[in-house]
């Protein structure tokens, strides 16, 4: 009963989770993993060379995010960098208070290190998302104490795409700070997946830390930044040799923060036209599930502006999520699920549950995430052989719930 | 291709899901995607209506995440089960693990009832040929609508006295958590006491039933995973 498709394509929908890196990219790279492979720190030519073209890469960077070159550091990737803002601050700053401010959606790069914080004694705030996973402004303001040292708010969610108001937050906290004469709080917002579709610029935002991972825009892996404000102390977590302004120690990874670099140029040069694009697919995909397959819920805000626009994140009602990916993965179609199965606890997405979707919804979710490599031949394939994977597994689910919210099952 | 899903069996490894000893391959060994893409003796469509049946068992919620219904026909006279018919909203291993058991339970002329209600998760995993670690509270609602449904069998023909009841044992009087429940957490992934508290609150207040949960805790540790 499993029908073979005639022609198995692969159709990567998992974008969020990381991107292939460029061709560009890699091209950028090459040359310095053989040739230009200097210490940056040695004073000699090689090292001299290789220290020019990380000053290079930084000041390319820098420029895309409206700083300067040495508000930059170059970190081993996303979860590196929001481990940084947090310990880093928290620990430099912690004769000043010891509250942080954050949502209950955030990646698990902040939920973790605040979770362990909390044991040392740290009080956390995880401020409320609505059901389409935003955070209000004033629950922000609200929330800072005179202890407040940092508050700590993603910029797209990478589960359901909701785009928070940065800016705004932004805004109020540089508000709070001057009416009340003081530096804190700080502001730090993770924007892994809003790179490449919407601008970074630190000022127009006011935020005084910011995280971008390469691995989420067609650059290598295991390379990040995260964006610090002059005056903003921190302390490493990686101490040895001094590098990247005594924050981040280790000989710097030159080849990848060169295809860091690449790739964020890039990814910022096609922001618009990138974003129309993908965002048609979402859309097309989106009218033809609905047209094809019976209770659908969509996760998170209605597409638009207020939402990523490679981001599609479906619940099908009564079926559950790893049944579904791994038939999809025998079509060739690669996504990911909310569901608990694929999760390290056992419970479902806790950004999925923060919305307030009740747990059976959240079992059933299917998040497709696209990019470069998608076209609209792709949805086409996914909606000739989703509609029958979903009444194959529904028929063998003995779930029936009525399309109604918190709807119980009877017996 | 089986060694890709080698159960591993110490309890200390991380929870993961991913294979650690193969390549691409599947996560699952061929027996589990066999019955997953083919899954045998399913309740289709329709057939709810037609399908003579003597016993039904539902255990779990779709907010638990897993929910599996068996509908059996048991031959009154040999007390074997003629047939067998199921649904399952879980996971991969979860549909897999019922197809494997409806298959176990009607084979070589069905398996006789008492029979039946002896079979441990471990049998339906060996039947699969393992599963991932993490993967095995999938399985163990198959024996537990087995039980289900053969009490079922039970009231209906006025059998009280036969009827399995699993008892359970309150162990924090506070928060009315029950061994089943310590049962439930060992399975979804809890090894440690930190684990356990951290899931059910037990044994923050009421402090004196700590060495009757570590006692459970060892004891689940060693059913599942020893």
């Amino acid at each position: 009963m499993f029908i073979k498709p005639k022609i198995k394509r692969e159709i990567y929908l998992d974008h969020a989770a990381t991107t292939y890196c460029s061709p560009e990219v890699v091209a950028a790279m090459l040359p310095y993993f053989t040739e230009v492979y200097g210490n940056p720190s040695s004073l000699y030519h090689k090292g001299r060379e290789a220290n020019g073209v990380l000053n290079d890469s930084r000041r390319t960077v820098a420029k895309l995010v409206n700083a300067l070159p040495e508000n930059i550091i170059f970190t081993g990737g996303g979860s590196e960098s929001d481990n940084l803002a947090i310990y880093g601050v928290a620990r430099a700053h912690e004769s000043r208070g010891k509250h942080i401010i954050t949502t209950t959606i955030e990646h698990h790069a902040i939920i973790h290190p605040l979770e362990d914080l909390q044991k040392q004694g740290w009080e956390v705030t995880y401020l409320k998302v609505d059901e389409e996973g935003f955070v209000k402004v004033e629950d922000v303001v609200k929330a800072i104490r005179p202890d407040t040292v940092l508050v700590s708010v993603m910029y797209a969610n990478n589960e359901v795409g909701t785009i928070e108001p940065i800016a705004d937050i932004g805004r109020e906290i540089l508000k709070y700070r001057k009416e009340n004469n003081t530096t804190y709080p700080f502001f730090h917002t993770d924007a892994c997946q809003a790179a490449g579709y919407i601008n970074l610029d630190v000022e127009k935002l006011h935020v005084d830390l910011m995280t971008v991972n390469g691995s989420k825009m067609y650059g290598p892996k295991g390379v990040g930044m995260l964006y610090v404000r002059r005056g903003v102390r921190l302390k490493p977590l990686i101490v040895g040799g001094g590098q990247e302004r005594r924050l981040r120690a280790g000989t710097e990874n030159v080849p990848a923060i060169v295809g860091f670099a690449k790739a964020f140029e890039l990814a910022q040069q096609q922001i618009e036209s990138e974003s129309k694009r993908v965002g048609d697919l979402t859309a097309f995909m989106w009218k033809e599930l609905q047209e094809k397959i019976p209770k659908l819920k969509l996760n998170g805000p209605e597409l638009g502006d207020r939402r990523l626009p490679n981001n599609l994140n479906v619940t099908f009602i009564d079926v559950e999520g790893e049944a579904m990916l791994l038939y999809l993965d025998e079509y060739g179609i690669m996504c990911s699920t909310g569901s608990a199965c694929t999760s390290e606890s056992l419970d479902p997405s806790h950004v999925l549950l923060a919305m307030g979707l009740p747990y059976e919804y959240s079992h059933g979710s299917l998040r497709f995430t696209f990019g470069h490599c998608n076209s609209k031949k792709d949805v086409e394939y996914i909606i000739k052989y989703l509609p029958d994977v979903i009444k194959q597994l529904r028929e063998i689910s003995p779930v029936n719930m009525g399309n109604v919210k918190h709807a119980k099952y009877k017996k | 291709m089986t060694d890709k899903s080698v159960k591993i069996t110490d309890p200390k490894q991380p929870v993961d899901i991913r294979s650690t000893t193969g390549g691409g391959g599947w996560l699952y060994t061929d027996t589990v995607k066999d019955h997953f893409f083919n899954p045998r003796n399913f309740m289709r469509y329709g057939e709810e209506e037609t399908f003579k049946h003597n016993a039904m068992g539902r255990v779990g919620s779709p907010a638990c995440g897993d929910e599996m219904v068996l509908w059996l026909n048991i031959d009154p006279k040999t007390e074997k089960i003629a047939e067998c018919r199921w649904r399952t909203f879980g996971c991969g291993s979860a549909i897999a693990s019922t197809s494997a058991l409806s298959e176990m339970v009607v084979e070589n002329g069905g398996m006789p009832i008492d029979e039946a209600l002896k079979i441990k998760p471990q049998d339906i995993l060996n039947r699969l040929g393992g599963l991932p670690d993490r993967k095995v509270h999938c399985s163990v609602l198959g024996d537990k609508a087995l039980q289900a449904a053969v009490n079922d069998y039970f009231r209906q023909t006025g059998q009280h006295t036969r009827i399995v009841t699993a008892g359970s044992k309150v162990i924090d009087a506070d928060l009315h958590i029950t061994d089943h429940d310590i049962e439930e957490a060992v399975l979804e992934g809890a090894k440690t006491l930190e684990d356990l508290q951290k899931k059910l609150k037990i044994g923050i207040i009421n402090k004196e039933s700590l060495p009757a949960i570590e006692d459970l805790l060892r004891y689940y540790q060693e059913k599942y995973y020893g």
